[in-house]
């Protein structure tokens, strides 16, 4: 059984005004097949925490350790980790003009699985994931995210992550931006992915609306740099009824 | 806004019209002139080199005396290093292209000797025609030449030149263009290979409806100096312009320049123009030069801008690329190669694109040691 752990991280982030610290202290364990969701308000550090275990050269990890199935990720570069089997689906997908989807969804195949794959059946999952995200196969040979909008870009990272087959995804506000067949759309992504690799998820949100499509296992907080409460799916409904407050007593947002 | 007009620079087809060069004149004053003293000053070997020419329906190509009508059709030098080309060359290389089918035509000159040479070469588009004319560079050579361009009405004419000299050659060019009456230009000039590697179009877009498109690549490594001054001068009503060049850079002493003037005239009423330079610098030390220079003498106009940018390699790109599982060398090559593609798919040859495209990968893969 795969797992995701992480444990006592501290992150900071260089500003103008100095080093920020954000994440202060994370705790979180994934087991394969599981979804967390990650609830909570603006500012708090949640896109930190994926960006730190994707690798972003902006974070600085203090301390602290995030092992996937007992190997540390934090000296792996950034593409390491994504060959050990992490996944980020970013909140703010970046564009790569000059790079076609195809060429980018081949090239990062090869690099994960350490050669090319055959190329019909890359062909054939290339189609068939593209059809059931309904995304044209125009698609295919635009550039990667150049003038999409942003529900196309959140579908062409479910894509890549019906794709690439990580162990463990972070996805991101991934239901940001969507509209409700879109959200369905991208949803059932994510759940087929699961339902065909024991895929674990991280799965950041803002709304209790995507947790309707994809049910999580269990549900934590997150204010001011940390976890500070943990339940099941129906954590999510209270704090989407009551918003953060009664964690908010002593913390300023973005403090 | 530059001091003097562009349309007010000297011209003359004399060397001796000209003073000897300072390195501080406008023109020269970011070229390492003292790397090409010999292609300025010095006494230039005029006689025929040996090219080799595709056979192609359509287009004709012969050796001319200095005294054939085509010659001084599309204009003259304004600097000192064409003007010694123009006062030394003895024949001149004149190809007509007649066909209104699309061909391609190549000129390869794989260069050996590296005496000081003047070239002169002289593009005719008959009204109406269709053609791709390629001069493909390779090998030993110090040459200052001057390419005329005639583009007849309606014709449609796309002209390519690629150097990919060795490291010790120089190579001074400029480019006449004379575009006319709803013709259409096409030039491309593509800058790999060569110590001083110098090309200057200009473009004149002298009747309606003329329309140009100017684009370039270049990839400079250490020691290599690539520099392009692209002019598109507007002279007639409704005509169009693009002009876009884009440029890698990649080790300590990696120079490029490149200048854009633009001169929309008082009669080129309707004039749509725009003019973009981009560089991407792939490692610490290079310099990039990028200057567009716009002038407008009539105030009725469609449209004229320019965009010019510097960048270091964008590290979000890279990060988007490595979370994917793409290392880091493949994940710049494939950003660079992206960034430089859109050049190359230009050309309109798919078997100098698909070179082009091999070319820029050996750039890339000695560019990370490789
Ligand atoms: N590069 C940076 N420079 C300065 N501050 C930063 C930087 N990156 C993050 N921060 C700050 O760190 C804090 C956490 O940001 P983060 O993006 O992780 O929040 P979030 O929980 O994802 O918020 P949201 O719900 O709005 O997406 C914020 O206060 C943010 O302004
Ligand atoms: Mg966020």
């Amino acid at each position: 059984m795969s797992n995701l752990e992480i444990r006592d991280l501290h992150v900071s982030v260089e500003t103008e005004l100095g080093t920020k610290q954000i994440l202060k202290g994370v705790d979180l364990s994934i087991g394969e097949g599981e979804t967390h969701a990650i609830m909570g308000p603006n500012g708090s550090g949640k896109s930190t925490l994926a960006y730190a275990i994707a690798g972003h050269p902006k974070y600085t990890v203090e301390s602290g350790s995030v092992k996937l199935d007992g190997e540390e990720v934090l000296t792996m570069t950034v593409d390491e980790r994504a060959r050990a089997g992490l996944f980020l689906a970013m909140q703010y997908p970046v564009e790569i003009p000059g790079v076609s989807v195809s060429n980018f969804l081949r090239t990062a195949k090869t690099a994960i699985d350490g050669a090319a794959p055959p190329i019909r059946g890359w062909i054939k999952d290339l189609d068939s994931s593209m059809s059931q995200l309904r995304m044209d196969k125009s698609f295919r040979e635009r550039n990667v995210n150049e003038g999409f909008s942003g529900g196309e870009k959140k579908r062409n990272e479910i894509l890549q992550l019906e794709l690439l087959k990580p162990k463990f995804a972070v996805l991101d506000e991934t239901d940001s931006g969507l509209d409700v067949d879109a959200l369905k759309i991208v949803s059932e992504g994510v759940n087929r992915a699961k339902a065909n690799t024991g895929l674990g998820i991280l799965l950041i949100t803002h709304y209790n609306r995507i947790l309707k499509y994809i049910q999580p296992d269990f549900v934590h907080v997150f204010v001011a740099g940390k976890v500070v409460e943990q339940g099941g799916p129906e954590l999510a409904v209270r704090l989407e009824n009551e918003g953060y407050d009664r964690f908010l007593s002593n913390a300023v947002v973005g403090s | 806004m530059p001091v003097q007009s562009r349309a007010e620079r000297f011209t003359s087809t004399s060397v001796d019209d000209f003073e000897k060069v300072t390195g501080f004149e406008i023109e020269w004053k970011l070229t390492p002139i003292t790397r090409i003293t010999a292609l300025i000053e010095g006494e230039l070997d005029g006689s025929a080199p040996a090219l080799t020419f595709s056979e192609t329906p359509g287009v004709t190509a012969a050796w001319v005396d200095r005294t054939d009508a085509r010659i001084g059709s599309a204009g003259a030098p304004e600097e000192r290093a064409s003007a010694n080309a123009w006062s030394s060359f003895d024949k001149a290389l004149a190809i007509d292209v007649t066909g209104e089918e699309p061909q391609e035509f190549v000129v390869t000159r794989e260069a050996t000797d590296s005496a000081p040479r003047a070239g002169h070469t002289v593009i005719t588009a008959a009204p109406f025609s269709r053609g791709l004319v390629i001069l493909r560079n390779s090998g030993d050579a110090q040459l200052t030449e001057n390419v005329e361009i005639v583009v007849g009405d309606q014709a449609a004419l796309t002209v390519v030149t690629v150097q990919e000299w060795n490291d010790e050659s120089n190579h001074l060019a400029s480019h006449f263009a004379r575009v006319g009456r709803d013709a259409r230009l096409r030039h491309v000039v593509v800058s790999l290979g060569g110590g001083v590697v110098r090309v200057n179009p200009s473009i004149h877009l002298v009747e309606t409806g003329a329309d140009a498109s100017a684009f370039g690549l270049y990839f400079a490594d250490s020691g290599q100096h690539l520099e392009q001054r692209v002019y598109i001068d507007h002279v007639a009503a409704q005509t169009k312009s693009r002009v876009k060049y884009k440029g890698a850079l990649q080790g300590a002493t990696a120079r490029s320049v490149w200048v854009g003037d633009v001169l929309i005239g008082p009669h080129a009423t309707g004039t749509d123009s725009y003019e973009e330079n981009r560089n991407l610098v792939l490692s610490e030390g290079p310099r990039a030069d990028s200057i567009p220079n716009l002038e407008i003498e009539t105030g009725d106009i469609m449209g004229a801008g320019h965009a010019s940018s510097t960048g270091r390699f964008d590290d979000e790109q890279l990060f988007y690329l490595q979370s994917r599982g793409i290392p880091e060398d493949e994940a710049r090559r494939l950003v660079v190669r992206g960034f430089l593609a859109e050049i190359v798919a230009q050309i309109g040859s798919d078997d100098l694109e698909t070179h082009l495209s091999a070319a820029i990968e050996a750039e890339l893969s000695e560019a990370q040691g490789h």
